[in-house]
């Protein structure tokens, strides 16, 4: 194919393998949207563990975070997956459900969460710093529980802080989700290698990719810039 | 307020006091900040605490509704005692935290640095205890938000952020965020220090409002001329201790202790 680039490759159906990059693509953005929420979540635990924990706790969560951050993510990837999902399937064996597998989507989201919640505890850690202590003061004096004055008051107060940090982390987590395509999993990337191994137009198939993450950073983009403006609210308005 | 007063421990607890301190020690590390402060406030009563930076009236105020934990002594709010138990190291720790928060709840804090909190409108401000701590419905709460903000000249800040608005109006919220509770005891924290001189008499004349109205009320305060004005009884700390205490004529008037004679002079 000398004579220039075939698009309709792309096309949705076979021959065409518009469609498969597509799939890939929404794996993809499965992964890293499962990844990203599982990893909040880890992130508050260990936030709150940092700040607010016993000795053990707080080391728990140090050691966890040191080792998440001190790792490539690819090896930790790797770690996690292979003996992860070997570990829950001896588990799952041990306990009489013979034969069944962690499924790949899961255990992809698993392997990003962990990751993402090592970073996320930072992050949070350092927003729910940044919230005047008087603030959450105010709410125990007031007779919150503090399971409330968490929900009612440290979160959202600390969520302004915490949006360019996790900002952050959404970018890398949906391109971490790249490196799953090294343990097999069928996202976008290893869509892509197959389509352009199997077409041999690497050009054509590995720019298409970069313009689907493209416009994934771009719409991440915009609704981050939404939600930033919706949390600081508060604090932007005017004298 | 039908849960309190009704504890069983009748033992010595002035049984009309709305706030009895008894006997407090307050240590930080190796300092000792409260050296036995005692003091009860009866329903009514605008008690004036006054006293030099570091005397501890502060630390004072903050145990009463326990943000800080006392060393040793005990507290009753309406006769109900809270329930401490020693901890190894000899000091005290909170044995029965709802108790606190229940007990917390009718006790609304002024603070120095107003704390509003700024995620959320000057209504919402208002609104947040009686919705989310005390059960009150969105609608009777909104109500009675409007009419203690009206109360203290905000009524037509209802949907303003609290960064828009002055510190004067700032610390007026935070006195309207306290009277939504209908608290049985006030506790302001050095109320009016943080803001500009101009600013400083719109958060006193509400305050005298509420004094006058003879809502119970435990004021740390700088502003010499207003404890002067609005407390029933005046109590001067010096290094944890009280020194003397009285009505506010005998304080400022006649004061007997060299210090407090010294510390009026040196503050009016």
């Amino acid at each position: 194919m000398t004579e220039g680039i075939d698009f309709s490759l792309l096309a949705l159906d076979a021959p065409g393998w518009g469609g498969a990059l597509l799939t890939g693509f929404l794996r993809s953005v499965e992964l890293a949207v499962g990844g990203y929420a599982l990893g909040i979540v880890i992130g508050i635990i260990g936030a709150i563990a940092k700040l607010y924990g016993g000795r053990v706790t707080r080391d728990l969560a140090e050691i966890y975070t040191i080792i998440i951050r001190a790792v490539p993510e690819l090896v930790l990837m790797l770690l996690f997956y292979y003996v992860g999902t070997d570990l829950a399937n001896r588990a799952m064996q041990a306990m009489g459900y013979a034969g069944f597998d962690v499924n790949g989507l899961t255990a992809g989201i698993l392997v990003i969460g962990l990751v993402q919640g090592g970073y996320a505890t930072e992050v949070l850690r350092g927003a729910i710093r940044a919230v005047p202590r008087g603030q959450i003061e105010a709410a125990h004096a007031f007779g919150m529980s503090p399971a409330k004055v968490l929900t009612r008051v440290t979160l959202p107060a600390m969520t302004p802080h915490a949006i360019p940090g996790m900002a952050n982390l959404w970018m890398i987590a949906t391109k971490d989700t790249a490196l799953l395509a090294v343990i097999g999993f069928s996202e976008l990337t290893l869509v892509t290698r197959q389509a352009a191994s199997a077409t041999r137009e690497y050009f054509l198939f590995f720019i298409s990719a970069g313009v689907l993450y493209l416009i994934l950073t771009l719409v991440s983009n915009y609704g981050l810039r939404r939600f930033e403006k919706h949390a600081r609210r508060g604090m932007d308005a005017a004298r | 307020m039908a849960e309190f007063g009704d504890c069983a421990d009748g033992d010595q607890m002035d049984d009309q006091a709305a706030i009895h301190v008894e006997d407090l020690h307050k240590r930080f590390g190796s300092m000792e900040v409260l050296k036995g402060v005692s003091l009860t406030a009866r329903p009514g009563d605008v008690v004036a605490v006054i006293g030099g930076s570091g005397s501890g009236k502060s630390t004072m105020l903050r145990c009463i509704n326990l943000l800080e934990t006392p060393t040793s002594g005990r507290i009753s709010i309406q006769g109900e005692a809270y329930d401490l138990r020693t901890t190894r190291s000899g000091d005290l720790e909170i044995a029965d935290r709802q108790q606190v928060q229940r007990i917390r709840a009718h006790l609304g804090m002024v603070f120095q640095s107003f704390n509003l909190w700024p995620h959320r409108t000057v209504l919402g401000n208002v609104t947040e205890v009686p919705v989310h701590v005390l059960g009150v419905s969105r609608e009777e709460a909104d109500a009675r938000a409007k009419a203690v903000l009206e109360r203290v000249g905000l009524g037509d800040k209802l949907d303003a952020w609290p960064a828009q608005l002055s510190g004067g109006q700032q610390q007026r919220a935070a006195i309207a965020r306290v009277l939504a509770v209908e608290p049985l005891a006030m506790l302001f924290d050095e109320p009016t220090s943080a803001l500009d001189p101009e600013l400083v008499g719109e958060v006193l004349s509400v305050i005298r409002a509420l004094a006058e109205e003879k809502r119970t009320m435990i004021l740390v305060t700088h502003e010499m001329a207003f404890a002067r004005d609005v407390a029933t009884h005046v109590v001067y700390l010096k290094d944890g201790r009280i020194e003397e205490q009285g009505p506010p004529e005998q304080i400022f008037g006649a004061p007997s202790s060299p210090h407090l004679q010294q510390f009026i002079s040196s503050v009016t």
